[in-house]
């Protein structure tokens, strides 16, 4: 069945994406990293109970580089998931879901997740300092 | 009219359609998403307030019977919700029934454990002195 060489479709080379599957994509995407990324969440909670000395080694390993870029991508991909997930249930309820009204609320996704990361981190920070 | 006429009486009032699933699937995830928004917020609020803070502080706020109840809540309706995502991108991926059915008893059998794990950890810190 695989005689005929021509190229298949999608040829990703030439493919231009459009907005909303590529954010159809970063849902699922970042559903299944959040999956992952719970296990921080359980971790965070265990060593906490397992006594000072676990939640030290926990809190340390979050202040190193890789924890925090742990930390920073989880916080984009829940707000972005959160997001677009409202933007799911107003789709839910019928609303929106002419093209026009799909990409202005693709657009205020991305603008809210951006905004919302720099707010929690914005607000981290300053506690931390304080 | 025609439609309806070409399924089965039993078909119709059981409601669950070609898949035989029905609607519980979808309908168990946008519960567990409507939950999701506030709890969410709330964790990410209350980690913040902890940012720097020792082991105390994090005992201290799980003390509070509310914060205890809801990151439990948080914790099921995380995993459960996960469950059922992860469900969905194997059923698509996955096309061997015995690869199938041997992912999706790993994934939510992790989800359980991971949920329990971390329920348990808060009930200790919780009610421990």
């Amino acid at each position: 069945m695989m005689s005929d060489p021509r190229p298949l479709s999608p040829h990703l080379q030439i493919y231009r994406w459009q907005l909303t599957s590529v954010l159809s994509i970063l849902h699922r995407f970042t559903g299944v990293a959040l999956s992952v990324g719970a296990i921080l969440l359980v971790s965070w909670l265990g060593a906490a109970s397992d006594g000072p000395e676990a939640f030290g080694r926990f809190q340390q390993f979050m202040g190193s580089w890789f924890g925090l870029l742990l930390l920073f991508g989880w916080t984009v991909a829940l707000f972005y998931h959160l997001c677009n997930g409202i933007r799911h249930l107003v789709w839910d309820t019928g609303r929106g879901l002419d093209l026009k009204s799909v990409y202005a609320g693709g657009w205020i996704v991305l603008a809210a997740t951006a905004g919302l990361t720099v707010l929690a981190w914005a607000l981290g920070c300053w506690h931390w300092r304080h | 009219m025609a439609m309806s006429q070409m399924r089965s009486p039993l078909g119709r009032v059981l409601g669950l359609g070609s898949a035989k699933e029905g609607v519980e699937h979808w309908w168990r995830q946008r519960i567990t998403a409507i939950a999701l928004v506030p709890l969410t917020l709330w964790l990410v609020v209350g980690v913040i307030g902890l940012v720097g803070a020792d082991r105390a502080a994090l005992v201290a706020w799980l003390h509070n019977p509310m914060s205890a109840v809801l990151m439990i809540v948080l914790l099921a309706a995380t995993f459960y919700h996960a469950a059922l995502g992860l469900q969905v991108v194997i059923e698509d991926y996955i096309h061997g029934e015995a690869m199938r059915l041997t992912a999706l008893m790993l994934v939510y059998g992790l989800c359980i454990l991971l949920a329990l794990r971390g329920i348990v950890a808060v009930l200790q810190l919780a009610l421990g002195a």
